[in-house]
């Protein structure tokens, strides 16, 4: 099933930097966990500046730290050295309220599609303090909104078990979006789904970036999945890692699958793929 | 219910009166004197009898079985909620509570019968002491186990430790919750009982004794068909309320996918 937009007057590239606000920007942040003799580098001095409705894919070699720098802009890490800013203001001093999705759709068992979306509406001010009032009407109509952009329309009343694996990763994407976060931060959402399913996914998380414009980090293994998907792509060198090339992506939107098999798009695959193969051979030499 | 269902009682109920008639076969037999081994209908025949004399000891018994068994869980959840959310809470306790329960609770008996006297406030306590571990084990369980990719999901939503505690810990406790209850009745009931036999003037397990001492051995048996009968009782129960509250982790018998 495809979920295009044809109509959509939308373009890929890029807005310039200076006119758009930072929404995330690590200077020099380093990250080691542990200490002492087990001290273990994850991510060496890295710069990395995303402007705001910017949608970044992160990719390189597995342990490169990729996830690392998302949960940097998180918040759920702080830190070793440097400093990491997120909507203005430095991560530490309070909860960040972004979107996450892993590839782990972590559907809790005993509630309805709908209330596991419905869930972030909980937790998150200013939805928090109305959801006993709301949450029958009008967070219940919001939920199964995303639910039917995502193609899972009716499905709300279902029990998580209930859904094949690619349907729980859409309704993961809903519940990431669900209190209309600034800031979506993925980590390899799609790695367990079969190519099909993933690709599918792709033009439907391509259509809700375009609708709700969020800024997006998406940490993946896939060049493929990267190029059609992001405005701009950073390619990480091996653990310590750091940021080896950052290119934008300007094929124009909606993209397609078809789109995948042109042969600008191939170069570009290939030109990553030559990117990531020597970050896994050589320790990295500099960013560029 | 399903025809297999029903199957599969109709055996179960086969069971037990096969167990009883072979029972009996085996007495009349072997012509076993009833000061050893009395037949079971001879022992149904004292229960009836008896009954309205062991009434009120049955509701002692009962009495403080719940009694310790509603503290056990009041303190097991709170216990096992405290060593679940943190690690090294975890970490520390842990040999402690593996000490404390290795303990025979016959041995602690005498120490609650010397401090607080014979009677109701042993029997409780030895519920109480007896029951509250399985409880503790599975809530820290359940807690520790909650997938890190959800709480890192709501962390970053800025929940709370409580709010993870509340939306996710807790529910997802229940079905080890429910099947620590079930052996935890269990636990309390013996625990009662077996302080009852060592320090009380009250409940089954001093009838039992008394009985005993008397060598009337239908009555001790009749005790014993009467503790078996509460113990099913109450293990039904908390099966029934399992059932309701957390069907959705035992759902792959009867729910299917539509």
């Amino acid at each position: 099933m495809m979920r295009m937009q044809p109509d959509s007057e939308f373009s890929g590239a890029p807005v310039p930097a200076a006119a758009v606000p930072v929404a995330i920007e690590l200077s020099d942040a380093s990250v080691t966990f542990g200490r002492g003799d087990r001290a273990v580098p994850a991510l060496s001095k890295t710069m990395l500046r995303i402007a705001d409705g910017e949608f970044v894919a992160l990719v390189g070699p597995s342990g490169c730290g990729k996830s690392t720098i998302l949960r940097l802009a998180s918040g759920l890490v702080q830190p070793t050295t440097g400093v990491v800013i997120v909507g203005g203001r430095e991560v530490a001093a309070r909860a960040l309220r972004v979107g996450m999705a892993f590839q782990n759709p972590t559907m809790l068992p005993w509630m309805t599609i709908e209330r596991n979306i419905m869930l972030p509406l909980k937790i998150v001010e200013p939805f928090r303090s109305q959801f006993r009032k709301l949450r029958k009407t009008e967070f219940r109509d919001k939920a199964n909104a995303l639910l039917e952009q995502v193609g899972l329309k009716g499905f709300g009343s279902r029990f998580p078990w209930q859904l094949s694996g690619g349907m729980l990763q859409r309704a993961n994407l809903c519940r990431a979006l669900i209190h209309e976060p600034r800031m979506l931060l993925l980590d390899e959402p799609f790695g367990a789904l079969d190519q099909f399913t993933r690709e599918e996914l792709w033009s439907i998380l391509q259509d809700l970036w375009m609708t709700h414009k969020p800024t997006v980090l998406l940490v993946t293994h896939d060049l493929r999945e990267a190029a059609f998907l992001a405005s701009r792509i950073c390619v990480m060198s091996a653990r310590p890692g750091r940021i080896v090339d950052d290119s934008p992506v300007t094929f124009s939107r909606p993209r397609t699958v078809a789109m995948t098999f042109e042969p600008d798009f191939v170069a570009l695959n290939q030109k990553l793929r030559t990117f990531i193969v020597d970050a896994r051979s050589a320790p990295a030499e500099g960013a560029t | 219910m399903s025809a297999s269902d029903l199957r599969q009682k109709a055996w179960s109920a086969a069971l037990i009166v096969l167990f009883f008639v072979a029972w009996e076969l085996f007495c009349v037999m072997t012509g076993m004197s009833d000061l050893v081994l009395p037949r079971p209908s001879e022992v149904f025949v004292t229960l009836y009898q008896k009954f309205p004399l062991l009434w009120p000891h049955i509701l002692q018994t009962l009495a403080t079985t719940m009694i310790g068994f509603v503290l056990g869980v009041w303190l097991g959840v709170l216990l096992g909620a405290v060593i679940g959310v943190s690690k090294t809470a975890y970490d520390t306790a842990y040999p402690l509570l593996v000490g404390f329960s290795s303990i025979p609770k016959v041995a602690v008996v005498p120490i609650f019968v010397l401090w607080f006297g014979s009677g109701s406030v042993p029997a409780v306590l030895t519920a109480l002491s007896i029951c509250f571990f399985p409880i503790v084990v599975n809530i820290a369980t359940g807690l520790a186990t909650t997938e890190p990719e959800l709480e890192d999901v709501l962390k970053a939503l800025g929940a709370s430790k409580l709010d993870i505690l509340w939306n996710v810990g807790l529910p997802r406790t229940m079905p080890f919750f429910f099947a620590s209850l079930k052996v935890a009745i269990s636990y309390a009931f013996v625990g009662a009982v077996l302080s009852e036999t060592v320090a009380s003037n009250r409940g089954i397990g001093n009838v039992m004794m008394t009985a005993s001492s008397n060598f009337n051995v239908p009555l001790v048996f009749a005790g014993l068909f009467v503790l078996a009968g509460l113990g099913v009782a109450l293990y039904v129960i908390f099966s029934l309320i399992e059932g309701r509250v957390t069907g959705w982790a035992t759902r792959k018998n009867d729910l299917i996918a539509t």
